[in-house]
């Protein structure tokens, strides 16, 4: 029986090594593909681009209007993936992901795919410029004036102290996956205070609200471009200022963070064969105010990310016009 | 329960009381804790050995893919071939058009249940539609069906195959423990490398989880199959493979559907998950509802998969029921009115327009957003306190205290208590897992996660003790509670965590507070059936003696469900840990924080999966510790026993 079993697999496998030469998933650089997963490694010229989508409204919004750009300027079909950013990059190899619209930085993740694998490359800025850093409620700032300088955070330490810190302040992170110093910062600056990691950036935006609303006390981590500030009003906390290279060694930042310039990320096939497509992701540059509009529209106006980008779209034809390719 | 062991075992000098073992580890614990706290300590590494192996095995994969033939003769095409499945799946479901679809499923219902289930069909899907969700649940309806297929396909053989053979049993015991301890979200990963992002890897993912409750209940089902069946099938000569076709699979078919409803359910419970590696469907609404901190967003999602599971549950148990009815009822009779039904559901299809009516879809997210601000400034300084009470009082001494004690000290402890609790055998295993959770360097960690663990299953005690009481002695009571209960258990915990968030914080109560609801469940019906379970003869003369209802509860029923209990303990810790990883989304840290960020940090790989495998052994310690409580007989029952 067993005997029968093993013939059976052993036959079966010659059988496809025979026909098929196996199976090889299309990593974009060397496709030979004798059986290819449907609707992936899909290619440009049949005019299906996959745009990741990670988990924040401001990348939906540019996701939203270049997806938009490309179906009705361009005809092009558009397959969006909800994915997390190190997910997706790993999409780039096998070919089911074409576009990253919006990257913060992510030095690994370039070393890795853009340097060593060669299967993605920068399509250039958005023109969106994005800013990490400690924020308090604004009603603190009015109430401790000297609270935004880190040199006086020590004072008011008492205040942010939680069930989760002890005895120390709390600091409020957010998704595992941002890139952040705030442990290192703490450190090197002495301060009297526990990074406490939220674990979402839900976490984060619920945290704010309550602190807003019910004058509570909370630092946290947080950045811009944020629809946040629209609807919360926050202040920044002053770190010693960013000069270059002040956080080259990871344990030793004792710095702001720099300003981010995000980046588009495509893979190396859509860069070579994605045409016209690939033309306009290389183009697309817009500024913070554009992309706060339409993920406000999504996030509180109650449309669809489809809604938002035609109605951005609609209103503002000398910006994209000139994304269009020649 | 001490003074009815007092009059009845006159030797009691015999040997001193069972809590005696308990309070003395109990002190020695606190004394070692306060004399020798710090030294010899764990602390928490980020690059320990384990997870670079792990990282560096990811690095080998990622770089074999397309060389080794494992991958290319085997992994590639299971790819494919899943992926094509999914499709086909998909292109059939939407080719019916709302309609269509609608008018299948409830001549299928009608077929399994009567009129009732073909209503409840009708209904629950037709509000699908209006929840402004049709497409979205046509996509979860089709991954759930390809999962569920696979899963049965290869689970059923594999059951009825343990079923027969207790070698085998005892082999793929331990493995279905892993497949359904280890959190999803620690597997996520390696999933995308290996099967691609999208269907395919969504479809493995589900399945993993969904096969192992459908391989143990067809093996259950053979196994039970009388022996004297099975023995006068083959003195008249049957061979074992007629027996098992004639005799031992019609007989086991009951528990069979049972199978595959709960291979169904399970996979309901996975599509939110499995929507982070871009599973089509319901998740994905879900997911972005997180992110953009809108509960009104993702609640019609969430009561879509409520109401799926409903459906799906009451027809597929009602099939089970039906098959040993039939023969009563000419098959016409039901087959002709299903048949109509369906075809009248695909003729409206050809005539209507396959998209679900956009005029009849009822938007909720404001209203519910609106409700959910209201909760959330008006509970604040309650829940609040209620956080912070039993965060100073029972969490932080309790983590402290696990944290900080000797390692040796703390596995001493465990295994004096779970030798006392299970014997020895049981003992010696949890202690193994505990030592493996050192040496993996997640000690800490196991640590902290043990203490949100241990809060929230005597929280989920306590609460499911009062309902399922209380259940017990009123059917009404039980008869609205059932589909909270119900909701409860399919509705996906972030959709609830939003709120809890706002009103906790992002702290390790938020967590306990989404594991109790789903934890509770389980826990209240077992407690119900357990105290309903009591012969009433017993009652009765208990009553008849001039005990009080108080007294009836107390001395009676309770001791004599004391094995119900003890399994509702058992599966509330099995729940409480298959939260753990949710609950490192929301503030709760250790073992769940640590497999979030190993799927968010390329370089945190390792730990995640290391951190998954470690919730997996803090789930087998925690079995062995409670799982002999109820097989040792306690006083009561030895006494039962002899009368």
């Amino acid at each position: 029986m067993k005997i029968r079993l093993m013939a059976g697999v052993v036959a079966l496998g010659l059988a496809v090594a025979g026909c098929g030469g196996g199976a090889r998933v299309d990593t974009g650089a060397t496709a030979t593909a004798a059986a290819q997963p449907s609707g992936s490694g899909s290619a440009p010229a049949a005019g299906t681009v996959n745009i990741a989508i990670n988990p924040w409204v401001g990348y939906e919004a540019t996701a939203a209007v270049i997806a938009h750009l490309l179906t009705d300027k361009l005809g092009y079909t558009v397959q969006k993936k909800e994915l997390k950013e190190e997910v997706a990059w790993a999409g780039f190899e096998t070919g089911e992901v074409d576009v990253i619209v919006e990257n913060w930085g992510h030095d690994d993740l370039k070393k890795k795919y853009i340097d060593e694998k060669k299967v993605a490359l920068s399509a250039g800025s958005t023109g969106n410029k994005g800013v990490i850093g400690w924020y308090v409620p604004q009603w603190m700032a009015d109430k401790y004036p000297d609270i935004t300088d880190y040199k006086n955070l020590n004072k008011y330490a008492d205040l942010f102290k939680t069930s989760e810190s002890g005895d120390k302040g709390q600091l409020l992170d957010g998704d595992p996956s941002y890139v952040t110093n705030d442990e290192a910062l703490v450190k090197n600056l002495k301060l009297d205070f526990k990074v406490v990691t939220g674990g979402s950036e839900a976490a984060l935006l619920e945290s704010a609200v309550q602190a807003q609303e019910q004058q509570k006390p909370l630092l946290f981590y947080f950045w811009t471009p944020h629809w946040l500030f629209d609807k919360v009003k926050l202040a920044r906390v002053k770190l010693p200022p960013y000069t270059t290279g002040c956080d080259a060694d990871p344990k030793k930042v004792a710095c702001d963070y720099g300003e981010l310039d995000l980046d588009k990320i495509v893979s190396k096939k859509f860069a070579d064969t994605g045409g016209k497509a690939y033309e306009l992701v290389k183009n697309f540059s817009w500024t913070n105010e554009d992309q706060n509009a339409v993920a406000n529209d999504i996030q509180n106006n109650g449309m669809s990310a489809e809604e938002a980008a035609k109605k951005w779209v609609a209103a503002n034809q000398a910006k994209w016009q000139a994304w269009l390719p020649k | 329960m001490s003074e009815a062991v007092a009059t009845v075992d006159t030797p009691a000098l015999r040997r001193p009381p069972r809590w005696v073992v308990p309070v003395a580890v109990g002190l020695v614990f606190v004394t070692g804790y306060l004399t020798l706290r710090g030294t010899a300590s764990l602390p928490h590494d980020d690059a320990a050995a384990p997870f670079l192996a792990v990282n560096d095995a990811r690095d080998w994969v990622d770089a074999n893919r397309n060389d080794n033939p494992l991958f290319l003769y085997g992994v590639n095409y299971i790819r494919v071939y899943l992926g094509e499945l999914y499709a086909a799946f998909e292109a059939v479901l939407f080719a019916l058009g709302w309609p269509g679809l609608v008018g299948v499923l409830v001549g299928l219902g009608w077929l399994a249940g009567g009129w009732r289930i073909a209503l409840l069909g009708v209904g629950g899907f037709t509000t699908l539609g209006v929840l402004g969700v049709w497409e979205a649940s046509v996509r979860t309806l089709a991954l759930v069906l390809t999962s569920v297929l696979v899963a049965l396909a290869v689970g059923l053989p594999l059951g009825v195959w343990a079923g027969r053979s207790a070698r085998l049993r005892r082999a793929l015991t331990p493995v279905l423990d892993v497949m359904q301890i280890m959190p999803t979200f620690a597997y996520l990963t390696p999933m995308v490398l290996f099967f691609g992002i999208g269907p395919s890897s969504a479809t493995v993912a589900t399945l993993i989880y969904a096969m192992p409750v459908a391989i143990r209940i067809t093996a259950l089902a053979v196994q039970r199959v009388s022996p004297t069946a099975i023995e006068a099938s083959s003195s008249l000569g049957a061979t074992r493979w007629q027996t098992l076709r004639k005799v031992q699979l019609p007989m086991a078919r009951e528990t069979i559907a049972l199978a595959i409803n709960q291979a169904i359910m399970m996979a309901l419970s996975m599509v939110v998950i499995a929507a982070l590696i871009s599973a089509p469907g319901l998740g994905s609404d879900i997911i972005r509802g997180l992110s953009r901190a809108n509960v009104g967003f993702m609640l019609p999602a969430g009561i879509a998969i409520v109401i799926m599971a409903i459906v799906l549950d009451r027809v597929t148990m009602a099939a089970a029921r039906r098959d040993r009815a039939a023969g009563s009822s000419p098959a016409w009779g039901r087959y002709v009115p299903a048949g109509a039904i369906a075809v009248a559901g695909l003729v409206a299809a050809g005539l209507l327009p396959a998209a679900f009516p956009e005029a009849w879809v009822l938007r909720i997210g404001r209203p519910v957003n609106e409700a959910v601000t209201w909760a959330k400034s008006s509970w604040y300084d309650v829940t609040t306190a209620i956080k912070d009470v039993t965060s100073t009082v029972l969490l932080n001494p309790l983590q402290e205290m696990l944290t900080s004690t000797p390692w040796w000290l703390v596995a001493a402890a465990l295994l004096a208590l779970a030798w006392w609790a299970s014997g020895p055998r049981p003992a010696l295993t949890a202690l193994a897992c505990l030592l493996a959770l050192a040496l993996l360097g997640l000690w800490e960690h196991s640590m902290a996660t043990l203490t949100t663990v241990l809060v929230a299953v005597s929280v989920a005690l306590v609460l499911g003790l009062l309902l399922g009481v209380t259940a017990a002695r009123s059917r009404g009571f039980s008869a609205v509670q059932r589909p909270l209960l119900d909701a409860a258990q399919t509705m996906p915990s972030i959709v609830y965590l939003l709120p809890a968030l706002a009103l906790f914080g992002a702290t390790r109560f938020t967590a306990i507070f989404a594991s109790v609801i789903y934890a509770v469940p389980p826990v209240v019906r077992l407690v119900e059936d357990g105290i309903r379970g009591v012969s009433p003869t017993t009652v009765e003369a208990a009553l008849s003696a001039g005990s009080t209802r108080w007294q009836l509860l107390w001395k009676v029923q309770l001791p004599m469900a004391r094995g119900a209990i003890l399994l509702a303990a058992n599966q509330g810790i099995v729940m409480t840990l298959a939260m753990v990883v949710v609950g490192g989304m929301v503030g709760a840290g250790g073992l769940g924080y640590d497999v979030v960020t190993g799927f968010s940090q390329h370089s945190d790989f390792g730990m995640g999966f290391v951190a998954g495998v470690a919730t997996v052994l803090l789930g087998i310690m925690l079995d062995r510790i409670t799982q002999g409580a109820d097989r040792r007989s306690s006083p009561q029952s030895k006494r039962m026993n002899t009368a």
